[in-house]
């Protein structure tokens, strides 16, 4: 929606025949507030940035270093901490699970969370918004009320210490999560679109996947990363729900710190190198995330 | 939109039941099972009715950590709601910068918490950390291991640190369906800043604030992992939260009853607050939808 005053330049934002200041008056003010605005977000970026520089810092010094003396950045560079890392199987599996755990959730949520939220956004039926209601409820279960229920039952069917007990644990909260999402890009399509494909011979399954989905690609783009970024970083139910063979990388973090001392390096590398996949993940969906966050629903 | 009644709806719903209520409703029920009994062995348990959820609510422990919890969910929100609003009015709008600021503010989010709780743990500390040296470099006595309400700010600050860009997100995104023609309509009255914020760009915020504070409240009524691995809980007791001290009565001292009955009672509070929130949501929604037709 938008339209063209007259008298003013296309793109130009402003009718100029109302107003009392001239133009280069004008400039000049829009250029001050911008100016400021520009100056307070970068105070609040580097603020923000200063903790993680300083873990990115630290990850690049020696122990004795750090322990040492206050270094604003490594003046001795190393890479040890990462290399120890790589090439240390118990530490660059705990990297390995938490991704296939983080993935085979986010293919098992969509997959039935796309339907869910499709029969939630063009159909009622016999008490739809109650069950619309359960689900949030779950997506508002604090995690620590079911840790030990969660243990019994999965160790019970003999999937404790496996991937896809945590991925399966995580759908708890991502399914309502992602259907809540899904729902709103879904209702933001006109149902006309429905109808005229059906009229055209379209089977529902057929519509489903070769018009629906396409149209709200980046509500599903979203949705994915959300269900990335919750499943990543959770891990009261993943610390519980593993032992040895699944255990989340966070949880193998723990170890640096030993009866010797923590070995602060190789744990400011190892959480250096946990921000690394969310990192590309938001690059991914840059341009879907500026609207997706309203989830649909402005 | 009008909905088409259909009752075969639900087999798109079911595949999507069946594994939540898998998560879900079973082990609910075994904490359900758990908050009437007490197990003494494998085979021996009692009926105890509602004993566990006496012996509860009248925990002054659990009281303290409830108020607490109150307390700390109440000033996040204040902080982060205005201040997420004031990020996302300041956002750059278009072109590579706007990129770049997207991806830079979304970096905390996709940190796990745990890792969080350990950025901040070495950023405060006294002899490794930045903060922690730069306040004693300044004369301030800093400790978040012996003072509590140094433990408080940190907290605070790190949840800041880590949500307000929920909220900038939400709202920035919110802003962005602004068309332009409002605000050219807005420079034509003369509207003044203030005047734009408040009646053009806060009402069409509202939907997108409303799941903001929602996701915010219901995280920081459920925080663990961040306030565990920054200060364990302490000094002593005072920054423990409701999800810490049930973690620390099932899994550390094994009571199953009490916690279990803990459990419930945590679980009904939230419910109780999502409950207001989905009808106010949905009364929100319906005066929408009234106004739109009339």
């Amino acid at each position: 929606m938008s339209y063209q005053l007259e008298n003013t330049q296309p793109g130009e934002k402003y009718n100029t025949i109302f107003s009392r200041i001239t133009p280069a008056q004008r400039r000049k003010r829009n250029a001050r507030t911008r100016l400021r605005s520009r100056l307070l977000l970068g105070i609040y970026l580097v603020l923000m940035i200063l903790p993680i520089y300083w873990l990115l810092n630290m990850s690049l010094q020696t122990n004795s270093e750090i322990l040492g003396s206050m270094t604003m950045w490594p003046e001795n560079l190393t890479f040890d901490n990462y290399i120890g890392i790589f090439t240390n199987s118990s530490w660059y599996m705990g990297y390995v699970n938490s991704i296939a755990y983080v993935l085979m959730n986010m293919l098992i949520t969509i997959c039935v969370a796309l339907p869910a939220a499709y029969a939630f956004s063009r159909y009622s039926f016999i008490g739809d918004k109650h069950l619309f209601f359960w689900l949030l409820t779950n997506l508002m279960a604090p995690p620590a009320v079911f840790l030990l229920p969660y243990f019994q039952l999965y160790y019970s069917v003999g999937l404790f210490d496996t991937h896809i007990a945590v991925a399966l644990a995580h759908c708890l909260f991502n399914i309502p999560l992602a259907i809540w999402i899904l729902e709103g890009f879904m209702s933001s399509v006109p149902k006309e679109i429905d109808e005229t494909a059906y009229i055209d011979g379209y089977s529902f399954p057929r519509f489903f996947v070769k018009i629906f989905i396409p149209m709200i690609r980046s509500g599903i783009g979203v949705t994915l990363f959300f269900l990335f970024m919750f499943s990543w970083v959770e891990l009261l139910l993943a610390r519980t729900l593993t032992a040895t063979d699944a255990q989340p990388i966070g949880m193998i973090m723990t170890r640096t710190s030993t009866a010797s001392g923590i070995d602060w390096g190789t744990l400011a590398a190892a959480g250096v190198l946990t921000i690394l996949p969310g990192i590309l993940v938001v690059y991914f969906v840059r341009h879907h995330i500026a609207k997706g966050f309203a989830l649909g629903r402005t | 939109m009008n909905k088409v009644y259909n009752n075969r709806a639900w087999l798109l719903v079911l595949p999507m039941l069946v594994l939540v209520a898998f998560s879900a409703i079973v082990p609910l029920m075994t904490v359900v099972n758990y908050s009437v009994q007490d197990v003494l062995g494998a085979n021996a348990r009692f009926f105890t009715g509602t004993e566990w959820f006496e012996t509860m609510l009248n925990d002054p422990a659990l009281q303290a950590a409830f108020l607490r919890q109150i307390i700390f969910s109440l000033t996040i929100l204040a902080i982060q709601v205005p201040l997420g609003i004031g990020i996302a009015l300041i956002m750059p709008k278009r072109g590579w910068q706007a990129s770049a600021v997207l991806i830079l503010i979304t970096l905390p989010l996709l940190i796990p918490w745990n890792v969080v709780g350990s950025i901040w743990q070495i950023f405060t500390r006294g002899d490794i950390g930045l903060m922690g040296w730069g306040l004693r470099q300044l004369g301030i006595d800093y400790n978040i291991t012996r003072n509590a309400g140094d433990a408080w700010v940190t907290i605070i600050l790190m949840d800041v640190w880590h949500w307000t860009p929920l909220v900038a997100m939400l709202c920035y995104s919110g802003l962005r369906s602004i068309p332009e023609a409002y605000y050219q309509a807005a420079r034509i009255d003369r509207a003044s800043k203030w005047a734009v914020f408040r009646y053009i760009q806060l009402p069409k915020l509202t939907n997108v604030l409303v799941i903001a504070v929602l996701l915010r409240f219901m995280h920081s009524f459920m925080i663990y992992a961040e306030p565990f691995v920054l200060t364990g809980g302490g000094p002593g007791s005072s920054t423990t939260f409701l999800s810490q001290s049930l973690t620390t009565m099932a899994v550390g001292q094994q009571d199953l009853g009490p916690s279990a009955a803990f459990s419930i009672i945590y679980f009904l509070v939230i419910l109780l607050v999502s409950w207001v929130f989905y009808t106010a949501i949905m009364n929100m929604q319906k005066d929408k939808h009234s106004q739109g037709g009339a």
